[in-house]
């Protein structure tokens, strides 16, 4: 009996994700090379082409959105560094608190957010329309619809992701260690690039993981702030299953899509170990 | 160099640029932090809106009206009662299936370990699009229909690894010689656990629950691709209504979600601050 124990506890999560994971991706790979239509039903037919035809049809958004993700993940690295290293080495007893106001946004619908924005930067909006009809800016400004207005979009909902890993990393830095190294007459930047950059990078590392993928297959910010010239993989993938229900081709396209994550991410994590990624994800 | 120079002037010069420094930096982490806060404040005040129109984007004046005008639009009650359903189900299951995981993997070593934490960390890092994508093709294939129950599945699956991440920290960081001296005692492994174990894990196994909740609650990639065309949750209303224009009543039941999180999220701190964890 006692040594079942850790079967019988892990056994009904296991064969969740089992079952409700592992096994539609197999659903998926299988429906990827079906052929058909919704109301005659789809078949069987290994038409292992449609792979193929995917990628040189969405190509562009394919790299549009590793274009995109990428842009977005620097952007958040630079942006959240800081913000992350404040708290951590200046933030004192007001850390929680701080911590908290970064957080905030989490409590708000993530769709809301975005919609959020949507309102903020209206072509007419309460931004833009003050600067219009005071001249500062042309009568055709718009930032809406435009590429800067996804990127920051997807900035704006994954910034925390980004923030919180790297403050975890950061927190953890004996501030003696800093200490040790300006008194062996390292200057501040000498005992930041040598010492509290590298002991952070785990936590960079963490952050990158926890925000490139999700941006990369996001389509809730191009949907809503961005336009035509905008179209991410995820929007064409959205499209095809839910609205045209040509699963085939949508599913060919996650799958690559997923094919391509996962490779990068296993590689990534090997790379790094997986406890401390999963640990750093957890925080 | 000579030997008086870095200590003296070393400490002289860097202490008033770090400090100019320090100062920028507070400006830039507060600018930051408005820059989150925002779309929130907008939120907020524009529930108060005196539009007249559906599209609530520009400022008409003040007006409370809208709190009292809620059920306008009985679809968007019916999405937020669906959130509340999904997410207290989803989270009910999570959390069982969930401490179970955490205390097998925080207490015991066993086979199919590595296996198990393989897919945790699959399924925390899989884009949301290709679970709820894979998911879906699951459905469609073995034909089953989706709508409500198919949404819980879904929301247990994504939010399961982190119940579990969570309590496993909390077993890991727990004196397993309390648990030895209960047994010593003559308690039985089923007293152990409810009077020892339970009591010891149950911060982690709340903030798990806390967690497991808030993602259930805000998710809408995985239930776009899981509902059916009648189960429609409170971030699928809102999407549908981006197109025809979003009335200001969706502005006050954002803000009485944030109000009611955030009111979770500080009493939670403070209880854990008097428990001393």
């Amino acid at each position: 009996m006692k040594r079942l124990t850790p079967y019988l506890l892990v056994l009904p999560g296991g064969l969740w994700l089992a079952v409700f994971l592992v096994v539609p991706m197999v659903f998926m790979a299988s429906v990827s090379t079906q052929e058909g239509d919704l109301v005659n039903g789809f078949a069987q037919t290994f038409n292992v082409g449609v792979y193929g035809d995917v990628l040189s049809q969405y190509g562009t958004q394919f790299l549009r959105s590793a274009g995109y993700g990428l842009a977005a993940t620097v952007l958040s690295i630079l942006l959240a560094y800081p913000v992350a290293y404040w708290i951590a080495f200046r933030g004192g007893a007001r850390k929680s608190t701080y911590l908290l106001l970064v957080l905030l946004p989490f409590f708000v619908s993530f769709v809301l957010r975005t919609v959020s924005w949507k309102f903020l930067l209206a072509d007419e909006g309460i931004l833009l329309a003050p600067l219009k009809s005071a001249g500062l800016l042309p009568g055709d400004f718009h930032v809406l619809q435009t590429t800067a207005a996804v990127i920051g979009g997807l900035v704006y909902n994954y910034l925390p992701f980004m923030i919180l890993p790297i403050y975890v990393a950061l927190e953890r830095v004996d501030p003696r260690t800093v200490e040790a190294a300006q008194d062996l007459y390292a200057s501040r930047r000498e005992a930041f690039t040598r010492i509290v950059l590298p002991l952070s990078l785990p936590g960079v590392f963490a952050g990158v993981l926890m925000t490139f993928v999700p941006m990369t297959s996001d389509y809730v910010n191009a949907a809503i702030l961005g336009g035509p010239e905008n179209t991410m993989i995820g929007n064409i993938i959205q499209t095809e299953y839910l609205v045209n229900n040509d699963y085939p081709t949508a599913a060919a396209l996650s799958f690559t899509l997923m094919a391509a994550m996962l490779v990068g991410i296993f590689a990534y994590a090997r790379a790094l170990g997986t406890e401390n990624v999963l640990e750093a994800a957890a925080r | 160099m000579s030997a008086s120079e870095p200590g003296s002037t070393g400490g002289v010069r860097t202490r008033p640029r770090g400090r100019a420094g320090d100062r920028l930096l507070r400006v830039y982490v507060w600018l930051v932090i408005a820059w989150l806060l925002l779309p929130i404040a907008v939120m907020i005040v524009f529930g108060f809106n005196d539009t007249q129109s559906k599209s609530n984007v520009s400022w008409q004046g003040f007006t409370a009206k809208w709190w009292g005008r809620l059920d306008e639009y009985p679809q968007l009650l019916d999405a937020v009662d669906y959130s509340l359903k999904i997410a207290l189900l989803s989270v009910l299951v999570t959390t069982v299936l969930g401490t179970l995981m955490g205390l097998a993997l925080g207490r015991h070593r066993f086979r199919g370990q590595g296996a198990t934490n393989l897919m945790m960390f699959a399924a925390i890092s899989s884009p949301e699009l290709v679970m709820g994508a894979s998911l879906l093709s699951l459905f469609i294939s073995t034909g089953v229909e989706t709508g409500f129950w198919t949404v819980v599945i879904a929301h247990v699956l994504f939010s399961l690894s982190f119940v579990a991440i969570t309590v496993r920290a909390r077993v890991v960081g727990m004196d397993a010689s309390i648990e030895e001296a209960a047994r010593d005692l003559g308690a039985s492994a089923w007293t152990t656990f409810w009077r020892i174990t339970f009591p010891m894990i149950l911060p982690g196994v709340v903030a798990g629950a806390l967690l497991a909740f808030a993602l259930s609650i805000d998710d809408f990639v995985i239930t776009q691709f899981t509902t059916g065309g009648d189960v429609q949750t409170f971030p699928l209303w809102i999407w549908g209504a981006t197109r025809i224009g979003v009335p200001p009543q969706v502005n006050v039941i954002g803000t009485l979600i944030f109000a009611a999180g955030v009111a979770i999220a500080v009493l939670n701190a403070v209880t854990a601050r008097r428990r001393g964890t």
